[in-house]
C-alpha cells in the first residue's frame, strides 16, 4: 500500500471508530448492510471517474447518465416489455457509447474534458426529463426481471449484492490499472502525455478508453441505483453523483493534475464519504447538513495532507499532492 | 559593461567580458551557440546577476536585481521568442504590467491614455494600426514591432534584439532594418539617441546593418570589428578561431548499406526547404547547424512526431510511411529528443517504468505485465547504459541530467533500433556522463544501427561523426566527408 492509501485507511478506521462509539447502532448488521450497499453502488461509478481523473481529465456526466439510463431501463422493461437481459445489455452499451463519444470529442477534436462532460451533464439530464415527460418512472410489480432487481437488493451470504459487484469490478479495475500494459500507459499519459506520445504510447486510445470505462461503469451503477430507489424522478435522480465520485477519487489519493491515484484509494474514498453520510444520519444531525459535513471533512483532510505532507516531503513535492 | 564574469554550476559562461555601446550606434553581438551572448544580454536585462564586473550607464555604475530594474534604466530587450499576450490588444501589450489608472476610488484603467500613448509609439515606428487591434490578428513581424513599441514607450535608450529575423521573411526583415537605422538616427526624447545591440547568426545581416561587431568565443572577447572590417569570413574566423581539443577518432570503417533514405522532406517550420539525406548502417551522421536551422524539425519528422508536409522515406529499400511515433518505433526508427524532461522521459515515473515504456507489451501476457521479466530487462538495460540510480524504483526526476539521458536512450535498446536519432544528446550533461553517452552512440553504430547525431557543439560533431551534414534555414547547405570537416568548414556552411 502506498503512503496515501495507508493515510486514507487510517482516516477511515478512525472515522468508523468515532461513529461506532457515538452510536452503537453503527455496527448493527442492518446498518452495515445498508452502508455496504451504498458503498458498492457509489464505488462502481467512482472507480470509472477515478480512472478518468488519472488521465488528467474529469467526468461530470455520470449523474445525468444514471438518470437517463435509469429512465430508459424502466421504459424498456415496463413499457416496451423487453427481455431483462436485452435491456441490461442495451443500457450498458449505451453507457459505453456515451463514454466513447466523450472520449472522441476530447481526443480527436481536442475539446476540454470539463466542457465535454459538463455538456453531457446538461444534455442527458434534459433528455431524461423529456423522454419521461418529467414524470417519475418505476418498475411496478417487477415480474419477469426479478434477477435484475436482485442485483440491487439481493445479497450473498449477508453481503449486499452491489458491494459484491463493486468488489468484482474493483479487482478487475485493479488488474487493469495497476498490473496491465494499458494501466502503465494510463499513468504515463496522466503524468506527461507528450513524453508518452514520444515513447510510442497510443495516447488518444488510452484517454478515450478511460472515458468508455467511466461511461460503462456509470451504466452498471445506473441499473443498480434504479432498482435501489425503485422510483426514478428524472429531475433529481443521480443529482450530484459526479461530485461524490470526484470527491471519493480525490480523497482516495487521485490528483486532479493526473498521473496519480489507485483503485483501492478510490474505493476507500467512497467508503469514507458513505460513512460520513451515515454519521449524519445516526447522530441525528439535520440531514440538511449532509453536504456541509462532507465538505468540511474533505477540506480538513486536504489541509492536513498539505500541511503534514509539507513537513514530511519538503515544499517541492507537497505542492503536487491532492 | 566591463570585465563581466558569470559562472554556472560546472561552466564559466562569461570570463571577464567587456562590451560597450554608444547612443546612435548599432552593435552586433556575434558568437556560436554557447559563446556567452545570451548570458551577457541576460545580465544586461537584469535576469541574471554577474559574479563580478561592472555595468555603467552614461558613466554611472548601476546594479540590477530584476528585469524591472533594467526597464527602469532604459534597457529594452526584445527576445527571440516574443513575449506578447495574444488575447490582449496592442495597447494592452504595450502597457502590460504598468497600466495607467484613472483618478477616483476605483482606480480604473485609463484606456484613453494607454491608447493615445500607444498610437504615438506606433507612429514613431511607422505602424499604421489601431491600438485596439488584437495581437492574435498580427503577423510575427508586426508582433515584433509591438514589442519594440512597448520598449520605446518605456523610454528605452538601449534596445537589445535577440535573433529578431529568425522567423521573419526577407521583406519583413528589410523593413525591420530600415526601422532600426531610423531609430538610432532619430533623437527620440531629450534623453539622447537610441543605442541598439543586435544579436544574430545571420552574418549577412550584420555586414549590412552593424556599425561595429563584437565577437564572443567560449565566454571571452574574441575581437571587435569596425564597420569597414566586418566581412563574413572575418566573422567566421573570430567565431571559431580556436584550437580544437584532441579528439578520439571515430571507429573508421566503411559505411554499411543505406538504411534510411529521406527524399525531398519538407517540414512545417520550413515548408519551402527540401531535405534529402541517406543514413547508412554502422555510420554516425552528424548534423550541424545553428539553433533554429531546422535540424530538430527533420529529426521529428523522421520519427513521426512533427509535421511532415511532403517527401518520401525508404527504410531498407521499402517505402516507409510514418505518421506517429508509434509507427516509427514499430519500424525501428527511434528518437532521443532534445527536450529530455518534456519529451524524453516521464520524470515522475520510476526508472523501471520509463525504460520499459516503449516495449511494454513484450514483457506482458494477455495484457498483464510480467513483473519478473520486466525487471530482468530493466536490470540488463540499466547495466548496459550504466544508469546510476538509488534503485530501479527511483523516480527519474531524482536522477542527474546525464542519468536521465541514459534512461531516455536506454528505453530504446530493447527494441534493437535500426535508426537512432539523437537530438542534442549531451546538452546539460556532466562530463563523465557525456563520455559514456558518446561511447553508447558509437557502440550502437558498431552494432549496425544507422545513427543521426544532431548537435550544436562543433567539437562533439567533429569527434563523433563519420560524415557531417550542415543545415541552415531548413536546408542542407553541405555534406562533408570526415576528412573535409573542420570548425571553419562547418561554420561557413552553417551561417551560409
Amino acid at each position: 500500500m502506498t503512503r496515501k492509501e495507508i493515510g486514507v485507511l487510517l482516516l477511515l478506521v478512525a472515522l468508523c471508530a468515532v461513529v461506532a462509539v457515538a452510536s452503537p447502532q453503527f455496527l448493527s448488521v442492518t446498518n452495515l448492510q445498508n452502508v455496504g450497499r451504498l458503498v458498492g453502488t457509489y464505488g462502481i461509478f467512482s472507480i470509472g471517474v477515478g480512472i478518468v481523473i488519472i488521465t488528467g481529465g474529469i467526468d461530470l456526466s455520470v449523474g445525468s447518465i444514471c438518470a437517463l439510463l435509469g429512465i430508459l431501463l424502466s421504459m424498456m422493461l415496463v413499457e416496451w416489455h423487453w427481455p431483462a437481459g436485452v435491456a441490461l445489455a442495451a443500457v450498458i452499451a449505451l453507457g459505453a457509447g456515451l463514454g466513447a463519444i466523450h472520449g472522441l470529442l476530447i481526443t480527436r477534436l481536442k475539446l476540454q474534458p470539463f466542457i465535454v462532460t459538463l455538456c453531457g451533464l446538461l444534455l442527458y439530464r434534459g433528455a431524461a426529463r423529456y423522454i419521461a415527460r418529467d414524470s417519475t418512472k418505476g418498475f411496478g410489480t417487477g415480474e419477469g426481471f426479478e434477477w435484475l432487481r436482485a442485483l440491487a437488493s439481493g445479497s450473498v451470504a449477508g453481503v449486499p449484492m452491489p458491494f459484491v459487484i463493486m468488489c468484482v469490478i474493483a479487482v478487475l479495475a485493479w488488474l487493469l490499472v495497476h498490473r496491465s500494459v494499458w494501466g502503465r500507459h494510463l499513468f504515463a499519459v496522466g503524468h506527461n502525455e507528450e513524453a508518452a506520445h514520444y515513447s510510442g504510447v497510443n495516447t488518444r486510445g488510452v484517454v478515450a478508453g478511460a472515458y468508455v470505462i467511466s461511461g460503462t461503469l456509470a451504466a452498471v451503477s445506473a441499473v443498480i441505483i434504479a432498482f435501489y430507489t425503485n422510483s426514478i424522478s428524472p429531475a433529481s435522480h443521480g443529482n450530484f453523483y459526479e461530485l461524490y465520485a470526484i470527491a471519493a477519487a480525490v480523497v482516495g489519493g487521485c490528483s486532479l493534475r493526473g498521473g496519480e491515484g489507485s483503485v483501492l484509494g478510490i474505493v476507500m474514498g467512497t467508503a469514507l464519504l458513505q460513512v460520513l453520510r451515515n454519521l449524519v444520519n445516526l447522530l441525528d444531525i439535520p440531514s440538511s447538513l449532509d453536504f456541509a459535513v462532507m465538505g468540511a471533512v474533505i477540506l480538513i483532510g486536504a489541509i492536513a495532507d498539505q500541511v503534514l505532507g509539507h513537513r514530511v516531503r519538503g515544499p517541492k513535492q507537497a505542492t503536487k499532492s491532492l | 559593461m566591463a570585465a563581466i564574469s558569470k559562472r554556472f554550476p560546472g561552466v564559466v559562461a562569461l570570463d571577464s567580458v567587456d562590451f560597450d555601446v554608444s547612443a546612435g550606434e548599432i552593435v552586433a553581438l556575434v558568437g556560436e551557440n554557447g559563446a556567452g551572448k545570451s548570458t551577457l544580454m541576460k545580465i544586461l536585462a537584469g535576469i541574471h546577476r554577474a559574479d563580478s564586473g561592472e555595468i555603467r550607464i552614461t558613466g554611472e555604475p548601476v546594479t540590477m536585481h530584476a528585469p524591472a530594474d533594467a526597464a527602469r534604466l532604459g534597457i529594452g530587450v526584445i527576445h527571440q521568442e516574443l513575449e506578447v499576450i495574444e488575447t490582449l490588444d496592442i495597447a494592452g501589450n504595450v502597457f502590460l504590467g504598468r497600466e495607467p489608472r484613472r483618478a477616483g476610488p476605483l482606480r480604473l484603467l485609463d484606456r484613453r491614455r494607454m491608447e493615445a500613448d500607444t498610437e504615438r509609439q506606433l507612429a514613431r515606428i511607422g505602424m499604421r494600426l489601431s491600438p485596439r487591434t488584437s495581437l492574435r490578428l498580427l503577423s510575427t513581424a508586426e508582433r515584433q514591432l509591438v514589442s519594440i513599441a512597448r520598449a520605446l514607450s518605456m523610454n528605452a535608450r538601449l534596445l537589445v534584439l535577440d535573433e529578431p529575423t529568425s522567423s521573419l521573411g526577407a521583406k519583413d526583415a528589410e523593413k525591420l532594418f530600415e526601422l532600426l537605422r531610423e531609430l538610432v538616427r532619430l533623437k527620440p526624447d531629450t534623453m539622447g539617441a537610441t543605442a541598439i545591440v543586435y544579436i544574430s547568426h545571420r552574418l549577412k545581416e550584420i555586414e549590412m546593418l552593424a556599425d561595429r561587431a563584437v565577437v564572443l568565443r567560449d565566454g571571452r572577447n574574441a575581437g571587435t570589428l569596425p564597420r569597414e572590417a566586418i566581412t563574413h569570413d572575418r566573422l567566421v574566423e573570430l567565431m571559431v578561431g580556436r584550437a580544437i581539443a584532441a579528439t578520439a577518432p571515430p571507429g573508421a570503417q566503411a559505411a554499411g548499406p543505406a538504411v534510411l533514405q529521406i527524399d525531398k522532406l519538407r517540414t512545417g517550420r520550413y515548408p519551402d526547404a527540401e531535405v534529402s539525406l541517406t543514413l547508412h548502417a554502422g555510420e554516425v551522421l552528424g548534423v550541424a547547424g545553428l539553433t533554429g536551422s531546422g535540424r530538430s524539425e527533420v529529426a521529428e519528422a523522421i520519427c513521426g512526431v512533427g509535421t511532415r508536409m511532403a517527401g518520401r522515406m525508404m527504410l531498407n529499400g521499402q517505402p516507409l510511411a510514418i505518421n506517429s511515433p508509434n509507427e516509427a518505433i514499430q519500424r525501428g526508427v527511434c528518437l532521443v529528443p532534445e527536450d529530455r524532461r518534456r519529451h524524453g522521459v516521464v520524470a515522475a515515473m520510476t526508472v523501471r517504468e520509463n525504460v520499459t515504456l516503449p516495449a511494454l507489451a513484450s514483457y506482458a501476457r494477455f495484457g498483464l505485465i510480467d513483473r519478473a521479466s520486466e525487471e530482468t530487462a530493466v536490470s540488463h538495460i540499466t547495466r548496459e547504459v550504466t544508469v546510476k540510480a538509488a534503485s530501479m524504483e527511483s523516480p527519474v526526476a531524482t536522477l542527474s541530467g546525464g542519468n536521465q539521458q541514459k534512461v531516455a536512450l536506454g528505453k530504446w535498446l530493447a527494441l534493437r533500433p535500426r535508426v537512432m536519432v539523437f537530438d542534442e544528446p549531451t546538452q546539460g550533461v556532466d562530463v563523465g556522463a557525456k563520455a559514456e553517452i558518446h561511447r553508447l552512440i558509437r557502440r550502437l553504430a558498431d552494432a549496425g544501427t544507422a545513427v543521426m547525431l544532431i548537435s550544436s557543439d562543433i567539437d562533439e560533431i567533429l569527434a563523433h561523426s563519420d560524415r557531417v551534414a550542415v543545415m541552415h534555414d531548413g536546408r542542407i547547405t553541405g555534406i562533408l566527408a570526415r576528412a573535409e570537416c573542420s570548425p571553419e568548414s562547418i561554420m561557413q556552411l552553417a551561417v551560409a
